[in-house]
């Protein structure tokens, strides 16, 4: 009977993990160049700064389809639109999304000669409006920097306001997928950036992100294990149960251990090629959003 | 007003009437239900012991799905029944996520569908479907505000309990126990 629902929730399937990896990355790559700008060290970083956020377009777009693809009533998906329900992150996402994925099309506008240094933008409107971002691009990073951080964070709220999940009903997702976004964003940096002091500061990013996805991760299973019995229930399904395997590999020891054992070594000096630790971490912050949407409608409550 | 329904689970037999007069009732597409049976054995043999509840969304006063809809299309209708609206509703799949007694399912044209409390059947004075076939007479529906009401008489008398309290829901539906 049901399907989607009986024996087991599964409602949401490859869509909405992708979706929160590649909004998450954006937003990591976003905050990270909006706050270097603000700070004044674009000369510094102008990889950060001025070329990963060229790939925010792509993944947010990505992202969206993802999205598009997931809605089952899909010529009604402009009803997001009509409203905003401060109770439900799914309507502050929407409408996060929609005042980010203009600013990063903004942002990469403002640095296309950087890219392709004889661009000419040929209408006389868009360049009248490219001066009017440049003068207040400022405020523009500030804005990307909010909106940058409310993205990666919802990502992980929408699914802790469930309830219902007991695996997701845990306030430490928000922190923990803005951390893996913000890391995922700095390992964009890492395999793009070609100057050897930028890439030493985004392996060190890095690493403070990864510190901080291990605290996390072992505050959430304390706290599951603290916790009432459908709790301790979603918790095994790590410490014994289905997921134990591909969570422990893929995501803490792939994803965060080696890739910043790596990074540790190259800041001693030890020759390691830059793009490993970045993939894996890139790849980690992928599995972490799978498993958890995926575990997570396996965890229940019972009765 | 505030509508709740009560199921004896002492004379529940568990045909499944209530399932299929239902889905007829509302034209539920074939392969769903709003409305089941559930069959919990407890205890050890010889001593066993069996309850039969038959379940159905429990029209919550703290609706989890109404919380987290985009949209606005999971809403409460007088009384405090829990409503989908079909032409708000984009297919997303948060409430059924967010429902811990997976009272919710997606209707094959893409919207969500759940049980109604057959509202269009209360505003014409009738019972909803399942209560109105129920051959042990174990449904009660009606309006806790109202003293009188079967649902309120019943739920005076006998003890009852409710599913999973502590998911914080307030659930609407009554098991005599």
């Amino acid at each position: 009977m049901n399907e989607m629902i009986d024996p087991n929730l599964n409602i949401w399937h490859w869509q909405i993990p992708l979706y929160l990896f590649l909004g998450g990355m954006a937003a990591g790559i976003l905050c990270i160049a909006a706050t270097y700008y603000i700070r004044g060290r674009e000369k510094d970083y102008s990889t950060a700064v001025r070329i990963t956020p060229f790939l925010t377009p792509f993944l947010l777009v990505f992202g969206l389809i993802a999205l598009f693809i997931d809605l089952r009533h899909k010529l009604y998906f402009w009803q997001l639109y009509t409203n905003i329900k401060l109770q439900s992150p799914m309507s502050w996402g929407a409408w996060t999304l929609m005042v980010i994925t203009p600013v990063s099309f903004i942002w990469c506008a403002l640095h296309i000669r950087d890219i392709f240094p004889g661009w000419d933008w040929k209408f006389g409107w868009i360049k009248a409006l490219e001066a009017f971002f440049n003068r207040y691009k400022k405020t523009l990073a500030w804005v990307m920097l909010i909106y940058g951080l409310i993205l990666g964070i919802y990502t992980g709220i929408l699914l802790s306001a469930f309830n219902a999940r007991p695996l997701w009903n845990t306030s430490i997702l928000g922190p923990l997928f803005l951390a893996s976004g913000l890391s995922a964003g700095a390992a964009a940096t890492l395999i793009l950036s070609r100057n050897k002091a930028e890439r030493m500061q985004f392996a060190r990013i890095d690493l403070v992100m990864i510190g901080i996805e291990i605290f996390l991760i072992i505050h959430m299973f304390m706290g599951y294990l603290a916790s009432t019995q459908v709790q301790i229930e979603a918790a095994r399904m790590f410490l014994g149960g289905n997921y134990t395997v591909s969570f422990w590999i893929f995501v803490v020891i792939l994803g965060l251990l080696v890739p910043g054992l790596l990074e540790l070594l190259e800041l001693k000096k030890f020759h390691v090629p830059g793009i490993v630790p970045a993939i894996l971490v890139i790849f980690g912050s992928l599995m972490l959003r799978f498993i958890i949407v995926y575990a997570g409608q396996m965890s229940r409550w019972l009765y | 007003m505030r509508y709740a329904m009560a199921v004896d689970t002492l004379k529940c037999v568990g045909c499944s009437d209530c399932v299929v007069a239902c889905q007829t009732e509302n034209n539920v597409p074939i392969g769903y239900c709003r409305d089941w049976v559930v069959e919990v054995t407890d205890g050890k043999y010889p001593q066993l012991e069996l309850e039969i509840r038959s379940e159905r969304c429990n029209h919550c006063a703290n609706s989890p799905c109404v919380r987290c809809c985009p949209t606005g299309a999971s809403h409460y209708e007088e009384g405090g029944i829990v409503l989908v609206k079909a032409s708000e509703c984009i297919g997303c799949g948060a409430c059924i996520a967010s429902c811990p007694y997976d009272a919710r399912y997606l209707h094959p044209d893409g919207y969500v569908d759940k049980c109604t409390f057959c509202i269009h059947r209360i505003r014409n004075g009738m019972k909803p479907a399942c209560v109105e076939v129920c051959p042990t007479k174990c449904l009660y529906f009606g309006d806790l505000d109202d003293l009188n009401s079967d649902v309120s008489i019943v739920l005076k008398k006998r003890k009852y309990k409710t599913l999973i309290p502590e998911a914080g829901t307030s659930p609407q539906l009554y098991f005599l126990i």
